[in-house]
């Protein structure tokens, strides 16, 4: 990508997007956990959950991120339904 | 005292590896070290032609395990300088004539005459890898900055630290400073920062590097070529020197200085 286009664009410049891939992909390498175990896990977050909370299914995000090189961590975000407030 | 033996390795094929041991060991050897390179490449033997040895190989690494040969016997001296020496790889056998056993036996009996061996580890992580690194004390990973070969030496940082091996060092090899500044090379710190290791070298690309292998000169040996004296960098920090990096920079060409003048901080 040209100088210019980056400039009209502002898309990232082709090192970052090689640094972001590589440290997803390293992630998932270190810890020896693939995408679709993460798919797996999530869905069972989601059925654990969802037995005591409502929750929105749809906006569950689960991911690792890393804080630094040496030390990462499970996050989750799991928005929870807008519930009716009581009424008795 | 006895000799360091570092291995060099990278998991990715194609990063400088060979080019890596050829030089440094030409780099220690013309510093005044006895330098023995062990080629643990069984059946892909590279570093004799890197080194320009490859005329004089009568016996190799698995004629020494065999004891078909004694280790003497098998050991090429470059005549180009005063103790650089090579045990070539045999080119017709496979990893398996050769077990970490034996790679350790063998330093264990070059360790008293000699500073430095040198073993240069084939790709991959599997027999070979491990033959070359069973004897080391030190670990050198060679990468270049692009996705496949960094993903790589994670990986290798990952199994040395597990064979309890570690820290590891790195070469960062293959640099190219005008595509960094571009935004379109990940940098120095971009490497170091995914994979937290130390650095002990870093070495720009240089087409003195091919010529070199064409004639079987390292450019380590000769003044002159910025990878070779990023080579003699590392060799002089491997000594326990303190040398300071090379700044990459400073031999811009008229357009880098006129583009940097464009576009400040670009």
């Amino acid at each position: 990508m040209s100088f210019f286009s980056r400039l009209a664009g502002r898309q990232p410049s082709s090192k970052q997007v090689a640094k972001d891939r590589l440290k997803l992909v390293l992630i998932h390498d270190r810890t020896d956990i693939s995408p679709a175990v993460m798919e797996q896990l999530k869905d069972e977050i989601i059925a654990v959950i969802s037995k005591h909370m409502d929750i929105d299914r749809d906006g569950v995000e689960i991911k690792i991120s890393d804080e630094s090189a040496t030390e990462s961590r499970l996050v989750a975000d799991i928005p929870l339904l807008k519930t009716p407030r009581r009424r008795r | 005292m006895g000799a360091q033996v570092i291995t060099v390795t990278s998991g990715k094929g194609g990063v400088g590896k060979t080019t890596a041991t050829a030089n440094i060991a030409a780099a220690l050897a013309a510093d005044g070290a006895k330098v023995v390179c062990i080629d643990a490449d069984i059946g892909l033997r590279n570093l004799d032609v890197v080194m320009g040895l490859e005329n004089r190989i009568v016996y190799d690494l698995v004629h020494i395990v065999e004891g078909s040969a004694r280790l003497r016997q098998a050991m090429i001296k470059d005549k180009r300088l005063p103790e650089l020496y090579l045990i070539p790889a045999a080119q017709t056998r496979d990893k398996s004539a050769v077990s970490p056993s034996d790679m350790i036996r063998i330093c264990d009996e070059l360790r008293p005459d000699f500073d430095f061996v040198l073993i240069d580890s084939p790709a991959g992580i599997e027999r070979g890898f491990r033959n070359a690194i069973a004897p080391s004390n030190k670990i050198v990973i060679v990468t270049n900055p692009e996705v496949s070969a960094v993903r790589d030496a994670d990986r290798i940082i990952g199994l040395v630290e597990s064979e309890q091996k570690g820290p590891a060092m790195l070469i960062l090899n293959r640099l190219k400073p005008e595509m960094v500044k571009r935004g379109d090379m990940l940098s120095i710190d971009d490497v170091l920062d995914v994979l937290a290791i130390d650095l002990i070298g870093i070495v720009p690309e240089d087409e003195q590097i091919v010529i070199g292998s064409n004639r079987g000169t390292p450019v380590a040996m000769d003044d002159g070529s910025r990878a070779g004296q990023a080579f003699r960098n590392i060799a002089k920090r491997l000594r326990g020197e303190n040398v300071p990096f090379m700044d990459l920079d400073k031999q811009d060409g008229f357009f880098a200085r006129l583009g940097k003048m464009i576009r400040p901080g670009g």
